[in-house]
């Protein structure tokens, strides 16, 4: 099969409208609204020299900070301000998506146009600006009639790269809940679908070159004051604007959001869904690779309409839970705890994705061992891997305590490798979760948890407040729910893992539908 | 207004710069006085960093006197409306200060467009211009400064400090940077109009021999002062040293031309 008959090249180009026409609206929100911002704050600065050093330091700080957090950063901000105004004024507004990408990306615009207005406003001959006075300006006059039009060439070169700089790091307000081209790139690591990845990164690339060369073909034009070449310029942004706008602009309105965070089962799961709505006859969109912290919020907003998400996660990181329950009872407790934020828990899909210790099957019986019991009486003699979080986790904690393990040794790493280290025998145990597919693939062992130290992690189906009584909704989705066991899931893992045309999100969601579905 | 009620007037006129990183202070006018009657055309000479400029931007209210008190039109102008003022009076800046980004026709018209006239009466006032200082208008009116010649540039900013049809002109060194010819040429060029428009004119430069030859007054200047004023045969007559001298120059020149070139023809 030729690389471009690949069928992900035309599931990507399926995507391209939407994605293209929302990366380019947020590009163009926070480059305006950066300049609407900077320029006038430049123009205040040029004759004070505190304040022009200040600015300039901000600038400066706000561009070393890396992209994502800086997006990640305006998410909570938002959030306490949306809630401040719900409790002041009566109204709130949505923290999620749009708004904090835009107002981080137009900060982190702001540093080339500072730079640029301010040196193109100092470089003018002062000769020129006497000149000004002399025929007769008023101060207002010479800026807007003699100073800026002479700035303008250095100010445009300032705009260019603040939009370039835009365009590109765009591409990270993905897990903040903005659609854009990093949709792609998300999805696309996670999935490792390098296909996704490289269409991504390419259409991102040319979006940015393309605004780039037509921004210099203007910037040239206000240098040789060409009115051609600025109008060639200004028509080519005013038509490439257009084509990416008007797709996604024709869009239907009343559309149900799909959710889902940053990993591989979350990708599979919310094309199930999609296909669910869709085969119901409803309007689907979905935001991909949102953060876990973000994506409990914009459902409670109603920025998304329904996603899943995990018992113990919800219990612990969302309502700040110590303790642990056992199953049946912390379920209970959680969906009355959600009601009470209008929230729905239409049920469980039938399997947990939790943390558990995994060894290969071969060494745990040459040592008897079956549960976390009969590994504490070897565990001093063994070494033990987790992923970045895990060892600070109350999960670790709670086990070490109600086990007494101590480990000879213990390494934090990249969840891709953990399964692999464990298999070859690098480390002896590993931290894993119980639905990754790699499990069945490296023949490894879940061992049992008898004590239940460690928390339920049930995916339960949620759904936003003002679908809650969603008719429609709730009887597309009735179907899946205990029918996902955890062998279904850990090879529908595996196969999304695979990194090939077959196994899309999309593909293994149509798989496991096939598997699943009632006859 | 009486008819001889001089035009402009310095009277005690004093002007001081913060000096470089030394912190001293420089005197760059220093108890000026002097008068231009209504038509005449005064020309102050003197070395560089006389305060030659200095004086022409007190005129015009770029910068406030420290001490003393400027007329124009008999109207003390620490008083006025800086704005107003200068739209009144036109200047012909030291190195021509065209504006780059705009034409020709751009640069003559800004002081008619900032009162307000009309395109039409702004775009025939210029082509009248242009003709004043003997371009073609269809050829110049919309090149840029940048596709002119150092004398065309110098014409086009005389244009321009003529254009809004002030009483009042203040040149500084508008025919620097020229060759001798072209320089001779346009100083000629501008006397004549001088005359015709009845202006009243005050104009810097370092050469002798052309104030000489276009002033009805000089005035020289030495280290923010006037050592002398009057007309160049009052001059000629001076016992201040350093005037003397400065006016000898153009015939000290010229003997030594006139041994360099035996046939006589400088
Ligand atoms: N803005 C300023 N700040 C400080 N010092 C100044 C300033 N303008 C002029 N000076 C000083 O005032 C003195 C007179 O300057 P001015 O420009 O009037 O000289 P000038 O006679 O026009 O000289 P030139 O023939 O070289 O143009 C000089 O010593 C100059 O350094
Ligand atoms: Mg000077």
């Amino acid at each position: 099969m030729s690389v471009l008959q690949d069928p992900r090249w035309a599931e990507a180009l399926a995507h391209l409208p939407d994605y293209l026409g929302s990366h380019v609206r947020v590009s163009l929100a926070a480059l305006a609204l950066g300049l609407l911002v900077s320029l006038p704050l430049a123009i205040v600065s040029r004759r004070r020299p505190l304040l022009r050093t200040t600015l300039l330091g901000f600038a400066s700080v706000v561009q070393t900070v890396p992209g994502l957090a800086l997006l990640a950063l305006f998410y909570p901000l938002l959030l306490a301000l949306a809630a401040l105004s719900l409790s002041w004024f009566g109204t709130g507004f949505s923290a999620f998506g749009f708004l904090p990408a835009v107002l981080a990306l137009a900060l982190y615009s702001m540093l080339p146009v500072l730079r640029n207005t301010i040196t193109g406003l100092d470089g003018i001959d002062p000769v020129l600006i006497e000149a000004a006075q002399g025929v007769g300006m008023t101060p207002r006059q010479s800026l807007l009639m003699v100073e800026l039009p002479l700035a303008l060439p250095v100010m445009m070169a300032g705009i260019r790269t603040a939009a370039v700089w835009v365009i590109g790091t765009a591409t990270l307000s993905t897990p903040i809940g903005q659609t854009s081209l990093g949709n792609y790139i998300f999805a696309g690591l996670q999935t490792q679908n390098w296909v996704l990845v490289l269409f991504g990164c390419a259409a991102a690339a040319v979006l940015a070159l393309a605004v780039d060369q037509l921004l210099a073909l203007i910037e040239r034009g206000l240098t040789q004051r060409s009115r051609l070449r600025i109008a060639a310029g200004s028509l080519g942004l005013v038509a490439l604007l257009a084509a990416t706008l008007a797709p996604s602009l024709a869009q239907p309105g009343t559309r149900y959001v799909v959710g889902a965070k940053t990993f591989t089962e979350q990708y599979v799961l919310s094309a199930l869904i999609a296909q669910r709505l869709r085969d119901a006859g409803l309007s689907v969109t979905s935001r991909e690779g949102l953060g876990s912290s973000v994506i409990y919020d914009a459902l409670a907003a109603g920025d998304i309409d329904v996603y899943v998400d995990y018992s113990g996660t919800l219990w612990a990181n969302q309502f700040h839970h110590k303790e642990i329950k056992p199953r049946a009872e912390l379920l209970a407790e959680l969906t009355a705890e959600l009601a009470r934020s209008n929230v729905t828990l239409l049920g469980e899909l039938g399997f947990a994705n939790a943390y558990a210790l995994v060894m290969p099957r071969a060494r745990a019986e040459a040592l008897g061992i079956h549960s976390i019991a009969d590994l504490a009486q070897h565990a001093s003699t063994l070494s033990i891997a987790g992923d970045y979080e895990f060892f600070s986790r109350p999960e670790w904690a709670g086990l070490r305590a109600a086990y007494g393990l101590a480990f000879r040794s213990q390494r934090t790493l990249q969840p891709d490798f953990m399964y692999a280290a464990v298999a070859s025998g690098e480390v002896d145990v590993i931290a894993g979760y119980t639905s990754d597919g790699l499990i069945a693939k490296y023949d490894l062992v879940v061992l049992d948890d008898p004590k239940q130290a460690i928390p339920p992690y049930d995916a339960v189906v949620l759904i936003a407040p003002r679908r809650a009584d969603d008719a429609a909704l709730r009887a597309a989705l009735t179907p899946l729910l205990g029918r996902i066991d955890i062998a279904a899931m850990r090879e529908a893992n595996l196969r999304a893992a695979g990194g090939d045309g077959a196994t899309t999100p999309d593909a293994v969601a149509r798989w496991l539908w096939q598997r699943i579905a009632p006859r | 207004m009486t008819g001889d009620m001089p035009l402009i007037a310095f009277e005690h006129v004093e002007k001081s710069f913060d000096g470089g990183g030394d912190g001293r202070s420089v005197r760059a006018v220093n108890d000026v006085s002097f008068a231009v009657a209504k038509g005449e055309l005064l020309v102050i000479v003197g070395g560089s960093g006389s305060g030659k400029t200095t004086l022409l931007r007190l005129a015009n209210r770029l910068i406030t006197a420290d001490r003393g008190v400027i007329r124009i039109e008999g109207e003390d102008i620490s008083g006025s409306d800086p704005v107003a003022l200068r739209r009144r009076i036109g200047t012909v800046f030291q190195s021509g200060a065209l504006f780059p980004h705009l034409s020709v026709a751009g640069n003559i018209g800004i002081t008619p467009k900032l009162l307000g006239w009309s395109k039409a009466a702004v775009a025939a006032r210029v082509d009248e211009l242009l003709a004043l200082v003997q371009l073609d208008a269809a050829q110049y009116r919309d090149r840029f400064p940048h596709e002119l010649s150092g004398g065309q540039r110098q014409r086009v900013g005389v244009a321009r400090a003529l254009a809004a049809k002030p009483a009042i002109v203040l040149m500084d060194e508008p025919f620097g940077a020229l060759d001798p010819l072209t320089r001779d040429a346009l100083g000629a060029q501008f006397r004549a109009l001088h005359d015709r428009l009845g202006l009243t004119t005050m104009m810097i430069t370092h050469d002798i021999t052309e104030a000489l030859l276009l002033a009805d007054r000089i005035a020289v200047m030495r280290e923010g002062r006037i050592l002398a004023q009057g007309t160049p045969a009052d001059l000629a007559g001076s016992d201040d040293g350093y005037v003397n001298d400065m006016l000898q120059t153009p015939r000290r020149q010229a003997a030594r031309l006139q041994a360099l070139l035996p046939r006589g023809a400088a």
